[in-house]
Parts: structure tokens; C-alpha cells; sequence
């Protein structure tokens, strides 16, 4: 039970803050970050769906395309509808190898004459490489490293936000545009991963802790880490790349076609087109299905599943307990045949078949603020 | 009399006589966090010093609890199936694991004490 050894970790600009407030610091994806505080992880998931959490996300990776031919370069690696993105909104969407799979999953806003792109840490490096490779035409890559990053989360967000920048109360779910906070230019977007209402805000490095500070005064607010930041994400049935979606998922089988417009799924022009399309005509082998246990024993990642004649029919990809749901759930793939809502199969934990049914995602209803 | 004794795997084993009551210590229980599960075992099951003898399961993840001694389960602590909390707010008494016999006492008097359990985590 030591904790894992953080040297080499690189830390983001609050990790002094981390520190100070008591947070049990791991190494993830190659930085040093808080996994939890003194509260904990329940008492943080719970912060953040009833009240309000403060999430420092400056391991993600923030990059700016400029350049006359940004939309068309980048729709050649999306499957993104980014002509049709309106000025000031975003799209969730992901970058797609040759064979449909998916090479990580990403945000895309329209700055005006710019997009702006926030990518997983872990895949930051290849996502860069694989823009500064393939981008065609007048585009030009910079990426904003000298920018810290963070989440504010909840059903409070809005209330926190607008004390100290007016009017953020008034942007939709998916509005990201540029907010003077503190007298610091950022550029929020109403958008998160928990599932709630919520804000990204993107800082200069430089005015990140007096920020995050600043934020955390308000008595709705608690700074929350990476272990409820997992449970909240996975109770609103996101995915996670490098566990539900990876190079060898497609987003027909991962369940994300919805983010794959309509101009886009019939004109293609994306690396793996035509699996994605042929899928999206005849249907995938097998889907991203939520997963619900009927005992109190969690189905871990890696977990395998079977159907009632004990044939593995597919695995867990996520899987723990949802302070909310108040129970353990899970996500995973299971063939296509036995994706609907209320299917009985058996998780094989520690050697025994437990029961579960395939549940409709996510878990807990979005929260989303539309206007 | 009994007397408590702990593993280097953070459990703690109250002695009487020829069986003991075992869980896990107060350090392992604020190390793991929220406890949401924990697997017991049979009654009856014949356990092997060192090897699994029942799992918990935070918030994040999964971690086994060795058997301290060889023996045999004869006592779960039931109420851990519905408040698995229980091991959070009080490790050392309401949240104990199962009772078992020991099948060799001697293996258990040679665990630490509490004043060298406390040294053993660094309190």
C-alpha cells in the first residue's frame, strides 16, 4: 500500500496549492497530481454533483491552429462536422487511424481565426506529432504549454463563475469563448466531464493558483482529484481513453456516433471512412454498453463477461463503485446481439459468475445547462 | 486474555487462546479510502498463512487481505455486506473481518505488537 514514487512526475502550476490543501499526490500520465484530498473521493464525487469542485486538468494539452486552411486540415483527421462550428461553440470529437479506430479523443472550438484543440495528456505527444505530420496547407500548430487548465464542476458552477466573471452564467453547454477572470484573459467553455454544469477555464500559467485560490474562497466550492474526477465521468457514462476507447474501438462501436455529424457520415474524408460508414450501414460486431451488477461487488476494467451458456460475449473496460448510484457500475463492449437495455449476462469476479444487466448510459442523468 | 498483534500487510489479529479475530488496521483503512466492498470469506474455509483470505474494495480499487496464520474461518462479520463503511469509521473494532481458528498459535505470537506495528508504518 506505499504510494507510488512521483520523481520525474512533471507538476502542473497549482501543484504547490495540491500540496498545501493536502492532496495525496500520484503520478499520472506523467505528472504529479492530487488523486484525492483529506476529504476523499465520496465526499469529493458527492462536493461536486450537490454543490460545486475544482478540477486541475493542466495535464491536458492545449493547442491552437491558425491559418488559412485550419477547418479543412483538421476535418481530414476528424470525423467532425468543424465547417458547420459556429464561432464561440465546440465539438467533442476524435482523431481516427485508417482502420476507424480511434486514436484519442479531443475538444475543438472556433476561436474566429483560430481553433482551439484540448487533447488526453497521455496522447498529447502523438496527437501533436500526428497534426504536425498530417495537417495539409496554410496551418500553423502552437501549443499553448504555457497555459494551465482547470474544471469547475456542479450545480453551483454557474453562481461561483459569475461573481467573479458576469454574463458566464448566460453561455450554453458547449459555448467556449474568451472571459476576462480577475482581470486575466482565459478562454471558457461550459462544458466538463462529470456529467454537471460546469466550466473549463484556460489561464495563462502565471495567474493559475491565484485563480484556483480564488475560486476554492467561495464556500460551494472544494478542490476534488483524479479518483472522483473518474467516478463522476464514469457514472455520466463518458469514456476514458486508453480503457472504453483506444486504436482498436470504433466510434460505431463505442457508441459515439452522435458525434459524428451528418455532413461528415456521408461525405467521409477521414482517416477509416469507409469502416466507419460501413458500420454505421450495417452495424458494428459489438457496442459500448453500460453495465449495471446486481450485487455489491464492483466489476473492475479487464472483468470478462458472459452469456448464460458461459461463452465470453465481451469485458469491462470500466468498472467501480458510483457514490451516487449509491452501487457499483461499469461500462464495457459486448456483442452487438446482446446490447439492449435490460440483457442478463455474468461477470466472472475472482473466478465466480456474477450476475448483471446492460443498462442504458449514463447512470446519472447530464446536468447540462442548453439555455 | 487476548492480546493484538499486526502483519506487515496491515491486519490486525486479536488473540484468544486458539482463535482470533482478524481486520484490517486503521492505517490500512485511511490508505485505502472509502471502503465500498468487501469479499468475506466462507465459514469453514481452511485458510493458508499469507495466502488471500478476503479482498476490499475502495472507491479506486481492489486489494487482498492475507491470511495471517493457517486456520479456519469460523465467523464472518456479516454487518460488512450492507455498511462496508463500517471498516473506515472503525477498523479496529466494528469493522473486523471473520474469526478463525488457529491451527498453530505460535505462528501468530511472533507478529508486532502495537508499539512495533506504529514504528512499522512510521507513526
Amino acid at each position: 500500500m506505499g504510494e507510488p514514487g512521483t520523481a520525474g512526475q512533471k507538476e502542473t502550476p497549482l501543484f504547490t496549492l495540491h500540496q498545501e490543501l493536502g492532496g495525496k499526490i500520484v503520478p499520472f500520465a506523467g505528472y504529479a497530481l492530487p488523486v484525492q484530498y483529506p476529504a476523499g473521493i465520496m465526499a469529493e464525487h458527492k462536493q461536486t454533483r450537490e454543490y460545486a469542485g475544482l478540477f486541475d486538468v493542466s495535464h491536458m494539452g492545449q493547442v491552437k491552429l491558425e491559418g488559412a486552411d485550419r477547418v479543412a486540415a483538421l476535418e481530414a483527421l476528424v470525423p467532425a462536422d468543424l465547417a458547420g462550428l459556429a464561432e464561440g461553440r465546440q465539438r467533442y470529437s476524435f482523431f481516427t487511424n485508417d482502420a476507424g479506430g480511434i486514436l484519442d479523443d479531443l475538444m475543438i472550438s472556433n476561436q474566429g481565426d483560430w481553433l482551439f484543440l484540448v487533447v488526453n495528456a497521455a496522447c498529447k505527444d502523438a496527437d501533436i506529432a500526428h497534426l504536425k505530420a498530417n495537417l495539409k496547407g496554410e496551418v500553423t500548430l502552437t501549443e499553448l504549454s504555457d497555459r494551465a487548465l482547470m474544471a469547475l464542476q456542479g450545480p453551483k458552477a454557474a453562481a461561483v463563475l459569475a461573481r467573479l466573471a458576469p454574463g458566464v452564467e448566460t453561455m450554453r453547454f458547449m459555448d467556449c469563448k474568451p472571459v476576462e477572470i480577475d482581470g486575466t484573459a482565459c478562454i471558457v467553455s461550459r462544458s466538463g466531464y462529470t456529467g454537471e454544469d460546469g466550466y473549463e477555464i484556460s489561464v495563462p500559467a502565471e495567474a493559475a493558483d491565484a485563480l484556483a485560490r480564488h475560486l476554492l474562497s467561495a464556500e460551494e466550492v472544494m478542490p476534488i482529484g483524479l479518483g472522483a474526477r473518474d467516478s463522476l465521468r464514469l457514472e455520466a457514462g463518458l469514456c476514458l481513453y486508453g480503457h472504453d476507447i483506444d486504436t482498436t474501438t470504433t466510434p460505431v462501436e463505442a457508441d459515439l456516433t452522435w458525434a459524428i455529424q451528418k455532413r461528415r457520415r456521408e461525405g467521409g474524408g477521414f482517416p477509416g471512412a469507409a469502416v466507419v460508414q460501413e458500420q454505421l450501414a450495417e452495424g458494428a460486431q459489438r457496442r459500448r454498453v453500460g453495465l449495471l451488477p446486481e450485487g455489491r461487488a464492483p466489476m473492475r476494467e479487464g472483468t470478462v463477461l458472459q452469456n448464460d451458456q458461459g461463452e465470453v460475449v465481451g469485458k469491462v473496460t470500466s468498472g467501480g463503485f458510483g457514490p451516487t448510484v449509491g452501487g457499483p457500475v461499469a461500462m464495457g463492449y459486448v456483442d452487438s446481439g446482446l446490447a439492449a437495455e435490460g440483457t442478463a449476462l455474468q461477470a466472472v469476479v475472482r473466478g465466480k459468475a456474477l450476475p448483471c444487466k446492460v443498462a442504458a448510459l449514463p447512470f446519472v442523468k447530464h446536468n447540462y445547462f442548453r439555455g | 486474555m487476548s492480546e493484538k498483534r499486526y502483519t506487515e500487510d496491515h491486519e490486525w489479529v486479536l488473540i484468544d487462546g486458539d482463535s482470533a479475530v482478524v481486520g484490517i488496521s486503521d492505517h490500512a483503512q485511511e490508505q485505502l479510502g472509502d471502503i465500498v466492498f468487501v469479499e468475506l470469506p466462507d465459514v469453514g474455509k481452511a485458510l493458508e498463512k499469507g495466502k488471500e483470505a478476503a479482498v476490499v474494495e475502495s472507491v479506486k480499487a481492489a486489494s487482498e487481505i492475507y491470511a495471517p496464520a493457517d486456520g479456519e474461518v469460523l465467523e464472518v462479520n456479516e454487518a460488512l455486506n450492507d455498511e462496508p463503511a463500517k471498516v473506515n469509521s472503525d477498523a479496529e473494532g466494528d469493522g473486523w473481518f471473520f474469526k478463525m481458528k488457529l491451527s498453530d498459535p505460535s505462528q501468530v505470537a511472533a507478529l508486532m505488537d502495537e508499539a512495533a506495528y506504529k514504528d512499522f508504518v512510521g507513526d
